[in-house]
């Protein structure tokens, strides 16, 4: 069994041990501190803390392998982890960014108020379920050609607003400007590009939305009014990602970087820890390959974004630059960031699974109406329960390269929901909450229940009382769309 | 034989039969299974596969994630899976089968997406005279 040596309340570490090269380190109260053990207890479950120490065992990991509160088991590494490398010494691994290759959130602020919406509620619900397509096999408006989705991969959002998706101003507000430098459309195959011809624009399913909110509570009156936000007010959140375009390339480098791992001799505690030095040739295509699939994302929120300005200007009549941004942030990315590591500031490469960036106030990737505030992160709640918006800290940068929660994580498998829930009985529950449940598929939302769920509250508070992002507004739904 | 098992954020499948050909078809249907219930989908088309890979592990992995692959480019689901031969090779495997199934409709009744199939719980093995084939999907 693991010692666990406490840091702060809600901060422990992993001492080095056997192959590790760093420690482990992970934010959580008592309680997820004891799941994580009790999960490492049993020889024969899915362990998180077991992943968090296998990162560890990586080369050229800086400071410690990194998991933020909503930790759980992921697929070599865990979900809520971050791993920041050295780019002479670290590798890039598979199992650091996934399949879901940056899956994440964009809100957008509505003029109108809780009031307004609600009185349209079921026409919102029709109208965005008409105008956005959901769920297993659906394809979208868009029929791109090879030559325009090489664009959409090295151009990101930025292509698709120039095709009239959007606005320009949307794209200050998204990480990275919507647009990663360096995707490389040569490394993504052909098979992988022929998936997502008919995907772009299109929301996909499993936990998949896009969400009808309002803003329910103000716990930071500055930051709201930073990132323009007043009580009552709805906004749209759309949580999606390259679709299997991104699956597609973790599938082709799956295989690819287990050679490369073998030819460098890089040993891996699971094999999806399949990775290859940054600086080999192997690693730079896989890198290149990521952010084609971050541009990707990009472009496929960007398209949807402007599919539920539509909806909303079918029924309310609004203009699309009435509705604003307020961000868009990625889940599952490799990125080159600058950040402190011992007193001096140096670039390293930062992969984060199902964890977002919460960068503090001054940072020059911020954008510059929110830069003495901090970044605006997105937390997504479940379907009938709270979500988030927090701001970015000093701390942060200090302690976990910038990085902080997603979401709530699974506390139920999907085959135990199905059998515990019905899909109409979860739409009935909701409906009397007075929240509006649209999907192609009635069995996935018993999978998605939000009892299916660890509340996002506890995790969004550890983050909040560690220092490391700070809560700026609570959310409630009103309107869900589902694949 | 096939079915789906528990795991926390994604699911399990498992094939079970005689040869390790009919591990990897029944494999297929629990995959499938997650998507659609299998009785909707007509054989109406069918599609060739050929797989390789250096292991039987690693073969099931790219024989589930080639079907994925199918469905997306053709638009189809796929209900009935013959695998005719996993022949060994010199390095490695190499599989060929036909798939069978019919285009997606607005008319199907669907479940959730599988995104991918893993190395996670990845296992194919024999025991006496039952092949066992098993990996987690990611959805």
């Amino acid at each position: 069994m693991t010692e666990l040596k406490q840091i702060e309340e809600f901060v422990w570490e992993i001492p080095k041990q056997g192959k590790m090269t760093v420690p482990g380190r992970f934010y959580g109260n008592k309680q997820i501190m004891e799941q994580l053990v009790e999960e490492e207890s049993r020889p024969e479950a899915w362990s998180a803390l077991r992943q968090i120490k296998n990162v560890a065992m990586l080369p050229g990991v800086e400071k410690y392998s990194l998991a933020l509160a909503d930790v759980h088991p992921g697929y070599g590494a865990p979900i809520g982890g971050v791993i920041a490398s050295d780019l002479q010494e670290g590798v890039i691994t598979f199992g650091a960014v996934g399949f879901d290759i940056n899956c994440g959130v964009r809100t957008l602020a509505t003029p109108f108020t809780k009031q307004e919406v609600k009185k349209k509620k079921e026409e919102l619900a029709d109208a965005l379920f008409k105008h956005i397509p959901a769920g297993l096999g659906s394809t979208g408006k868009l029929r791109l050609n090879e030559a325009e989705l090489d664009e959409v991969i090295v151009n990101g959002a930025e292509y698709v607003v120039k095709q009239g998706y959007g606005l320009k101003e949307d794209l200050q507000f998204t990480e990275e400007g919507g647009k990663i430098k360096g995707a490389g459309p040569e490394h993504v195959s052909q098979k992988a590009k022929k998936r997502a011809f008919k995907q772009i624009g299109t929301l996909g399913s499993g936990n998949h939305y896009a969400e009808v909110q309002f803003v329910e509570e103000i716990f930071d009156e500055e930051a709201a009014k930073t990132y323009g936000l007043e009580k009552e007010q709805t906004l749209i959140s759309i949580h999606c990602g390259s679709r299997a375009l991104g699956h597609q390339i973790g599938t082709d480098y799956l295989g690819k970087l287990d050679s490369a791992r073998k030819k460098y001799g890089i040993e891996i505690a699971e094999r999806e820890l399949v990775c290859a030095p940054i600086e080999s040739e192997e690693g730079q295509e896989f890198f290149s390959a990521v952010k084609a699939g971050i541009n990707t994302a990009f472009a496929n929120r960007q398209v949807i974004a402007h599919l539920a300005r539509q909806a909303f200007a079918e029924v309310f009549g609004v203009g699309e630059k009435e509705i604003k941004q307020v961000y868009d942030i990625g889940h599952n990315t490799a990125k080159i960031e600058k950040h402190k590591i011992l007193g001096k500031g140096k670039n390293v490469l930062v992969q984060r699974k199902g964890s977002t960036r919460g960068f503090g106030p001054g940072r020059e990737e911020v954008p510059e109406k929110y830069r003495s505030i901090g970044q605006p992160v997105i937390v997504g709640g479940t379907m009938g329960t709270s979500s988030y918006l927090l701001k970015g800290t000093e701390k942060g940068m200090d302690e976990t390269f910038g990085s902080t929660i997603h979401g709530a994580g699974r506390s139920m498998s999907r085959t135990a929901a199905t059998k515990k829930w019905k899909g109409e009985e979860v739409v009935r529950k909701l409906k009397e909450k007075g929240i509006i449940i649209k999907a192609r598929s009635i069995k996935g939302i018993a999978e998605e229940a939000p009892d299916a769920y660890k509340d996002v509250v506890d995790v969004v508070e550890v983050m909040h009382k560690a220092g490391i992002t700070e809560k700026v507004v609570g959310l409630k739904p009103v309107v869900c769309i589902k694949g | 034989m096939f079915e789906t098992f528990e795991h926390k954020a994604d699911m399990g499948i498992r094939g079970v039969g005689k040869s390790r050909e009919e591990a990897f078809s029944e494999c297929a249907k629990a995959m499938f299974s997650i998507m659609i219930d299998l009785e909707q989908i007509e054989k109406k088309e069918e599609k060739e596969v050929i797989v390789t890979s250096y292991d039987l592990e690693q073969l099931l992995v790219e024989w589930l994630n080639e079907l994925l692959y199918l469905k997306d480019v053709h638009s189809m689901f796929f209900s009935g899976f013959e695998i005719k031969e996993i022949k060994k090779k010199r390095k490695g495997y190499e599989l060929n089968g036909k798939v069978f199934g019919e285009k997606m409709n607005d008319a199907q009744e669907v479940k959730t997406e599988v995104k991918a199939a893993t190395y996670s719980g990845l296992r194919v093995e024999r025991e006496d005279i039952i092949w066992k084939a098993q990996c987690i999907v990611d959805v």
